[in-house]
């Protein structure tokens, strides 16, 4: 199997799995009980948020466990909305937002909320006038993701977090779900005010994940109750996963100090191999992308055929992004960046991991290549 | 601005006479444990001065952290330049540039102790001030109350510059005056009066009472964890955890329940003063605070205070609660202090205590029942654990799952 779909989800680390049972097993307690083992759960989870929080460089208390990147970025959106609506009702996004973070933005726009677009150039890239410039006196909330899901474009977070360094009433929210371990972010430099983290991204398991929300940084909470993660997401702690979760973000971590050389490596070979095929374009800009992904549209050939004919000699890549291939929409990052609509329409995602190899994208070409001829062979006759 | 030292000022301690070399020592001692996570960095101890050789490392983050340590008066980020004008000429541009911002006012202050120097005092002024004026178009010169004060120092070896004075933590370098032992409950109190009086150079063991299953495990876990906020000063202290249960429980049964307060608390003051004389302390030191509660009135005091005649410390004696808020949350240990477990003094607690004791009358209620092996009794099973601030390299019982 080649599994090059990483950005939908990677595969968990084993040492992971070994915590996750472990705890679940042995140290069931619930963190919020009086006796022993409750106090043991609570020092498991308090020895999680301390690792993540060292990992990232921030403190502790401005970690928030989570379910995952689409709650932690509706916690940020809703949670900032609701606390600082007096303050305004104007929020920024960029129109290449992961769904879940342009979902709740129109959620909001129908509770009264403005938003507005932020343009990308042909490179997927937002500009920092563009944010500028939308910036109003009712705006409280900027939010950007850090490395595009699609296409790999990283942004120009430290730019933009400089510039709203000057507007101390507007949250700057960074989705740097796909960025872990890829590309590093500095939260505290950059001005990031809060940050999405999902563990599954990272070799960690689905249904877990963070939100850093900056010391000082108030947000209302989405899920009431038992006032857990200091009332601001409430429900009992998942133990297991955040200790999963810390494991999982240290070992990539450590990984990665070669990882990060080895994807570039098999990313350029992929990319080299892959121009040459008949009418395939690569949409991932050449410079300022995460290391782990590459986009790329093969005129004429319909890519859900192509992703199947793939799978069965092994290979797994996607269409576009997993959250919006479902849909059979053409990629929103791919018709901003202003691809034309065909292309856009028949586009495919590799995304790696640090143990991908360069033999397996040597096969992978081939079999694009392979695949890509015999469609389209099809496809003319189909036409007579 | 790429700054290679930091200048450090002694605070009192410049004035200490034959002692100073110790002090200057344990200052030292402070500094390198608080520096720690910086490997690169070299100290560098003198008489009137100590620096700070970054190295390469970040310097605000080092200056962060010696702005908690005590002894410091001031600091200063420094940059060292060879004896060449145009060096300096760029240096001290650069330096004034990195803070300058509109409409703000400069002005330069020389010190020449190397008397060889080509420049004199005026002739450093002219030639700096006029490169600084040139360069920097709209800064004005004010020598009375400047907004950037570049001090140039021509020392023989080199020249130094540095523009900012930031304040130091104050206080005394702590193990210059002795050891004391701090009765550390788990309320907000009692950690701000070991903090306050470390800061005056006392070096401190904590002494913790607990009282299993009155008290529960988080409630010891929460006093270590304040024990740790208190080791960061000095890199380390110990935790003494006195077994108080069998004592509490005699006490319930023999004293008259609005004596007990009175009786307790002179059983822990006994306890302490033994595992003080144990550990060559001079003092003990407590939270108490004039009036907040029954056992902090001056009738209290004094007749709990019967029990020895050791110094008893009562840093915050004086202090409104919200002052004593205001430093715990400035010392990271308001919010351990305020998680809701009981602590040995809240459990057992009477409903009406005498804020008024007599001395006698509790001498007289004490009389009945020979507390004496009990009290030998605790203070022999007294679990002595030396705290370690957290850190990243801190072994733990979980660590394979993690």
């Amino acid at each position: 199997m080649i599994y090059f779909d990483n950005s939908a989800t990677t595969r968990p680390y084993n040492e992971v799995l070994d915590s996750f049972v472990k705890v679940s097993s042995e140290f069931f307690g619930n963190p919020s009980s009086l006796h022993g083992l409750g106090l043991q759960a609570e020092k498991l989870l308090t020895q999680a948020r301390t690792q993540v929080a060292n990992l990232l460089s921030v403190k502790p208390t401005e970690i928030y466990f989570t379910s995952g990147g689409t709650e932690s970025n509706n916690l940020a959106i809703k949670g900032t909305a609701m606390m600082h609506k007096n303050k305004g009702k104007h929020l920024i996004l960029s129109s290449v937002e992961h769904p879940s973070v342009r979902g709740a933005m129109e959620q909001l726009q129908k509770l009264g909320f403005d938003i507005t677009y932020l343009p990308v150039d042909q490179y997927g890239r937002v500009m920092v006038e563009d944010v500028k410039a939308s910036i109003r006196k009712d705006t409280i909330l900027v939010s950007v993701m850090h490395v595009n899901n699609e296409v790999g474009t990283i942004q120009p977070i430290a730019e933009i977090g400089k510039l709203l360094r000057q507007y101390p009433t507007i949250l700057f929210h960074v989705d740097a779900v796909q960025a872990v371990g890829k590309v590093h972010l500095n939260l505290t430099e950059d001005g990031v005010d809060l940050c999405s983290f999902s563990a599954h991204k990272f070799h960690g398991l689905k249904g877990t994940g963070a939100l850093f929300i900056r010391e000082g940084t108030r947000l209302g909470p989405l899920l009431s109750g038992g006032n857990q993660e200091w009332k601001v997401r409430s429900g009992t702690e998942n133990v297991a996963g955040a200790v999963a979760m810390a494991k999982a973000l240290r070992m990539t971590m450590v990984k990665g100090e070669l990882g990060i050389e080895k994807m570039k490596r098999v990313k350029s070979l992929l990319r080299e191999g892959l121009a040459r095929i008949d009418d395939l374009t690569i949409n991932t800009p050449l410079e300022n992308t995460a290391p782990h992904i590459l986009n790329f549209s093969i005129k004429g050939v319909k890519a859900e055929v192509l992703i199947h004919t793939l799978e069965q000699t092994g290979i797994y890549l996607s269409t576009t992004s997993a959250c919006s291939s479902k849909k059979q929409l053409p990629s929103q990052t791919l018709l901003a960046m202003g691809v034309p609509d065909d292309l856009a329409d028949s586009a495919f995602r590799i995304s790696l991991s640090y143990d991908n190899t360069e033999d397996e994208a040597r096969m992978v070409i081939k079999a694009i290549e392979k695949g890509a001829k015999q469609l389209r062979k099809v496809m003319k006759l189909h036409e007579l | 601005m790429n700054y290679d030292r930091i200048l450090i000022r002694y605070g009192e301690i410049s004035t200490k006479g034959r002692n100073r070399k110790k002090f200057v020592d344990k200052l030292r001692k402070s500094v390198r444990i608080a520096l720690a996570s910086f490997p690169k960095i070299k100290i560098r101890a003198e008489r009137d001065r100590m620096y700070v050789l970054v190295n390469g490392e970040n310097v605000d983050e080092i200056i962060k952290s010696l702005k908690n340590i005590f002894g410091i008066q001031s600091l200063s980020p420094a940059i060292r330049v060879e004896k060449d004008l145009d060096q300096m000429k760029e240096a001290a541009l650069s330096l004034v540039k990195s803070l300058y911002k509109e409409g703000q006012t400069f002005k330069i202050s020389p010190k020449r102790s190397d008397k060889t120097f080509e420049l004199d005092t005026s002739g450093i002024n002219h030639t700096f001030g006029g490169y600084i004026l040139e360069n920097i178009p709209g800064i004005k010169v004010d020598v009375k109350n400047p907004d950037i004060n570049l001090k140039i120092e021509v020392l023989s070896e080199a020249i130094y510059m540095s523009c900012e004075n930031i304040l130091g933590a104050g206080g005394l370098p702590v193990g210059s005056s002795g050891k004391a032992m701090l009765m550390l409950s788990g309320g907000i109190d009692s950690p701000v009066a070991g903090y306050l009086t470390m800061k005056r150079g006392v070096e401190i063991e904590a002494v913790h009472f607990f009282s299993p299953p009155y008290t529960s495990e988080r409630s010891k876990e929460k006093v270590i964890d304040l024990a740790k906020k208190l080791a960061e000063i000095f890199g380390s202290m110990k935790l003494h955890i006195v077994p108080f249960t069998a004592i509490q429980q005699s006490i319930k049964e023999q004293i008259p329940e609005n004596y007990s307060m009175t009786t307790t608390r002179r059983f822990m003051l006994r306890i302490t003063d033994e595992i003080r004389r144990k550990q060559e302390g001079l003092a003990i030191i407590t939270g108490d605070n004039l009036g907040q509660v029954a056992s902090q009135t001056l009738e209290s005091m004094y007749a709990i205070n019967d029990v020895t005649n050791t110094p008893i410390l009562r840093p915050l004696l004086t202090m409104d609660k919200n002052d004593i808020i205001k430093i715990a949350k400035d010392i990271d240990t308001y919010d351990i202090s305020i998680r809701p477990f009981e602590d040995c003094c809240t459990i057992f607690v009477p409903s009406s205590p005498k804020t008024k004791p007599k001395k006698e009358k509790v001498q007289h209620y004490e009389s009945f029942f020979d507390y004496e092996p009990l009290i030998q009794e605790a203070v022999e099973n007294t679990e002595m654990l030396t705290i370690r601030p957290d850190s990243k390299e801190q072994p733990s019982e979980f660590d394979d799952l993690f």
